[in-house]
Order: C-alpha cells, then sequence, then structure tokens
C-alpha cells in the first residue's frame, strides 16, 4: 500500500521534472538562432486565424446569455442599470480569455498533439534528428511563439465580439437605449481589466501549445499512443487553464 | 596497412540497452571496415532497429562503446553530436517522410534546414537525386501520401543520400515490397554504396537482399551478435541459429528456445 502511494508520488514528480525540463528546452530554442519564420508564419495561420470562428462564436453567445441572465437576476433588486457592467467585465476579465482558451484547448491543443504523436510514431521525428534539424526548435518552438501571441490577439476580438452581443441582447430583446448602454460600458472599463485578461490569454496560449507539443512529443507507439496523446493534450491543458486563471486572478486583483 | 586503414569506421562493443525488465541489446560487437556494406540479419523484434538508433544517439545505450573513425560517439555533447550526426544517412524501416512536406523539399530538407543551404541550390540537389534513385522528375511536387510504398523507400534513400554521408543505415529496406521492386532497391544499395564510397550498415530478414547488398554478414540473436563472417562463409557456417534463419526452418534451436521459454511461463 505505502510502496504503491510512494511509487505513484515518484512517478507524478518524474512526469512534472520531464514536462519542465522538456519546456524549458524549448523555450531555449525560441530564442537561439536559427528562427523558422516561414514556420512561425504557418503556426500563425494555424492557431490563430482558424480558431477565429469558434472563439467569435463562443464570445458572441456568452456576451448575450450574459444580458439575459444578469437582467433576469437584477431586475429583482432594480438593477437593470448594471447589465452594461457586468456583461462588459465578465467579459474581458474571465469569460473571454478562459473559454477561449478552453475552446482553443480542444481544436489547437488536440491537433498540435495528434501532428507531433504521429511523427513521432512514425520516426519522422528520429528522421528529423539525424538530418540535423532539432525537433525542439523546428516543431515545438514555432508553435510555442504563435499560441502565446495569438491567443490574445484572438481574446481582444472575442472582448469586442462579446460586448456586442450583450449589447444586442439589451438593445434589441430588452429595450435598452443604445447610447446609454454604450456609455455605462465604456464608463465603467477600466485598463486593467482589458489588459489581465490579455496576460491571461497569454499564459492560456502557451499552456495550450506547450502541453500539445509535450504529450505529442512524447507519444507512445502505435495509432493508441496518439490517441492518448491526444486526450491528455487536452484534459491537463484545460486543468491548467483553470488552475492558473485562478492564481492569476489573485494576483491581479488582491 | 596505414593506421587509417586499420581503424574500423564504425565500431560497437559491448552496447547495452534494457527498456524496463526488456533486455533487448545485451552486450553488442561489431566492426565495419572503411568501404565494407555489413547486413545484419535476425528475427523480428530482436532489437535491431534499436542498435542503429542507438549509433544514432536516438536512443541512449546503458552501457557500451561506439566509435566512429575512431572517436567516441556516446556522451558527446549537442554540438558534437550534430557535427557526428552530419556523417550519418538513415533509411528508415517505415520510410519516415515528412507527411506535410512535397518530395523534393523532404528530400532537401536536411540541407536547407540542417545546413542552412539556399533553397535554390538544394532543390536542384533533391531533382538530381530523384533521377539518381530512378524516378521521374515530375515526382518531385508530389506529397508522400501520393507515392507507392516502393517509391517512398527510393525517395528515403534519395533523402538519405542528399548530403553525402560517410557511412548510411539501411532499416529493412525491402521489407513490404513485392520482389521485383525488392531486387530494385537492393541494386540501388549496391550502386549508391559503390558510387559514393560509403561504408553500409544494413539491417534486414530478407535473405535474397543480404546475399545481394553484403560483403559481410552477422546475425543478432537475444541482444548478441551469435555469427560474424562474409557473405561466402554464410552457408557453411556452422552455426546452428545461422543454418535455421537462413534455411527458414520452423524446427531449430530458435523455435526450441521459444517453447521452453513459453513451457516456463
Ligand atoms: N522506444 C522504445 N521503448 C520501449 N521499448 C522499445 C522501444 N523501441 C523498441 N523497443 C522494444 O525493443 C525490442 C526490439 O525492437 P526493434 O529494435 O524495433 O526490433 P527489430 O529487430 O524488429 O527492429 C522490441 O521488444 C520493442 O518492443
Ligand atoms: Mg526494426
Amino acid at each position: 500500500m505505502c510502496a504503491a502511494i510512494g511509487h505513484t508520488i515518484i512517478q507524478l514528480f518524474r512526469s512534472i521534472g520531464a514536462l519542465c525540463l522538456f519546456i524549458s528546452r524549448a523555450v531555449t530554442h525560441v530564442f537561439v538562432p536559427p528562427y523558422f519564420p516561414r514556420l512561425i508564419g504557418r503556426q500563425f495561420v494555424d492557431i490563430g486565424y482558424y480558431s477565429l470562428p469558434v472563439v467569435g462564436m463562443t464570445a458572441l453567445f456568452t456576451g448575450m446569455v450574459l444580458a439575459l441572465q444578469s437582467y433576469t437576476g437584477f431586475t429583482r433588486f432594480n438593477a437593470e442599470g448594471a447589465v452594461a457592467a457586468v456583461v462588459v467585465l465578465s467579459i474581458t476579465r474571465e469569460l473571454a480569455p478562459v473559454l477561449a482558451g478552453l475552446m482553443v484547448a480542444g481544436r489547437v491543443g488536440a491537433s498540435i498533439a495528434a501532428e507531433i504523436g504521429t511523427m513521432r510514431v512514425t520516426e519522422q521525428i528520429d528522421a528529423m534528428t539525424t538530418l540535423s534539424v532539432n525537433p525542439l526548435k523546428y516543431l515545438v518552438a514555432p508553435r510555442l511563439i504563435a499560441g502565446t501571441i495569438m491567443l490574445p490577439i484572438l481574446v481582444l476580438i472575442g472582448d469586442i465580439i462579446g460586448v456586442f452581443g450583450g449589447y444586442l441582447v439589451s438593445v434589441y430583446n430588452l429595450g435598452f437605449s443604445p447610447v446609454r448602454y454604450l456609455t455605462q460600458t465604456w464608463d465603467i472599463l477600466e485598463y486593467m481589466d482589458v489588459m489581465s485578461g490579455l496576460i491571461k490569454a497569454a499564459v492560456f496560449g502557451f499552456i495550450v501549445t506547450a502541453m500539445g507539443c509535450y504529450h505529442g512529443y512524447n507519444s507512445k507507439r502505435g495509432a493508441q499512443g496518439v490517441g492518448t496523446a491526444t486526450t491528455y493534450a487536452v484534459v491537463s491543458s484545460s486543468i491548467l487553464i483553470l488552475i492558473f486563471n485562478y492564481i492569476l486572478t489573485q494576483v491581479f486583483f488582491s | 596497412m596505414t593506421a587509417a586503414q586499420q581503424t574500423a569506421k564504425l565500431k560497437l562493443s559491448g552496447v547495452k540497452k534494457s527498456f524496463g525488465n526488456n533486455h533487448v541489446l545485451q552486450g553488442i560487437d561489431l566492426e565495419i571496415p572503411q568501404g565494407k556494406s555489413l547486413v545484419v540479419i535476425g528475427g523480428s523484434g530482436t532489437g535491431k532497429s534499436v542498435m542503429l538508433k542507438c549509433v544514432l544517439g536516438l536512443i541512449a545505450p546503458d552501457s557500451g562503446s561506439i566509435t566512429v573513425d575512431g572517436q567516441e560517439t556516446t556522451g558527446l555533447d549537442a554540438h558534437a553530436r550534430d557535427k557526428m550526426m552530419a556523417k550519418f544517412g538513415m533509411l528508415f524501416q517505415g520510410g519516415a517522410l515528412f507527411d506535410s512536406l512535397s518530395i523534393w523539399e523532404n528530400i532537401a530538407f536536411g540541407l536547407i534546414q540542417g545546413r542552412g543551404m539556399d533553397r535554390r541550390q538544394a532543390r536542384d540537389i533533391a531533382y538530381e537525386k530523384i533521377v539518381a534513385v530512378g524516378l521521374r522528375a515530375e515526382v518531385g511536387t508530389l506529397f508522400p501520401a501520393e507515392l507507392s510504398g516502393g517509391m517512398q523507400k527510393r525517395v528515403s534513400l534519395a533523402r538519405a543520400i542528399a548530403a553525402n554521408p560517410e557511412i548510411i543505415f539501411f532499416d529493412e529496406p525491402t521489407t513490404g515490397l513485392d520482389p521485383i521492386m525488392a531486387d530494385v532497391i537492393n541494386e540501388l544499395i549496391i550502386k549508391t554504396v559503390r558510387d559514393l564510397g560509403v561504408t553500409a550498415l544494413s539491417i534486414t530478414h530478407d535473405m535474397a537482399s543480404a546475399r545481394k547488398i553484403a560483403d559481410h554478414v552477422a546475425m543478432i540473436y537475444q541482444g548478441r551478435i551469435v555469427w560474424h563472417g562474409t557473405v561466402d562463409a554464410l552457408d557453411k557456417s556452422g552455426n546452428d541459429y545461422v543454418d535455421q534463419f537462413i534455411h527458414g526452418r520452423a524446427e531449430g534451436p530458435i523455435t526450441d528456445e521459444l517453447k521452453t521459454a513459453h513451457k516456463a511461463v
């Protein structure tokens, strides 16, 4: 019993160690030349551009439902005026970064793990090494860069779409005055509300791409290995996003 | 004979590797002279690929020594290892072509990304190699998934020789090919080794291929080299393992030991 627990704990620390080593080596390659601008560009498109529809839809409907929910709640206290504030603060500080992070974990994290995992099991990563190209530099570094830069941009767009969703519902469904809604939104918003969300997004983008790369890179052999790597990538990055969201919120607003 | 000729191009001594309780390599001793072609034969799962990967540094051996041109390669730092790698070319068992790159980009990959060669110059070399392995130049713009198994092997070969390596490894080059295509690949290997003057280490369980491309043959069994000799000596090796293997008999020491192992379990 004790031995089993001990073994599990040792195994846990060993995995954390391996993960930290992998990430620190990969991050070194981000800063040390040669760089691969073509590859980074392609990852910008893959990770950023193609995630726009998912993130946009998520933000739009979240903004809409927030307006609806807060309105039904606030009418009980005659505080309908707070709807605009609730929408914009929830979106920028919490919901846009977290939901975009989770959506991107599902879309991008999974596909990175599957792609790199397939390269691992079909020996393409070994082949790359024998051709004197470091896979951490060629495969991992461009994805980390693209994830960390693109997610804040996605979230900024998500912020705007989310607020717009709240505006649509408030004005066309709940009968708010358009000008007043927008003024209320603008007056309550502070620089730090948006900025904290964007910093969170950068961290989440890094987490998603790092976990996708790590699990793909260490994929076990066979098709099953790739499947497991994909699952691990999505689950671990989703959980890490929620944990880091709490930590970062604590850091920013306490 | 000068000293340079006496040192083996590639030498393995006492190389061991285990994965948990799976003791794959239990002390491999091998030597290949400069410019010769050694074929290692042995059953599936006997650690042939693991042996190659140990030499290439893709898998770290647990113990033993591996020297190239007399220089120890185990425990080199990353930079020295990269330099060492430039001496090697490898044809992987499954081809291992990059499926997101076109054929010519696959072949030019090591030149462009690994050595920083100009794209246009690398492209010319790639097309030269495409023709050298007997493919039509139009293949260059296709993707690996669009080629048959035999064509993929040829592209892999072209990629392995693109940077003019001194030592080439062929991991089961003919496995999964029809006999005619297998022979075409054999001919290509012989031609490559002769034309480029490289040292070759091949792995196979295809005896026709082994006889054709080998100067020397070694047999791996249970993590050790159990026999080593010239290809002419293969038929009169006097080694029961070799005899069973080259004649593909179901009865013999290899299967006997399997049976006793099963009984023990
Ligand atoms: N990366 C690895 N991790 C764990 N076991 C491995 C690994 N690579 C190979 N093995 C095991 O080593 C043994 C030999 O494999 P391999 O060298 O591929 O055989 P073959 O002689 O057919 O090329 C097999 O039992 C295989 O399961
Ligand atoms: Mg093999």
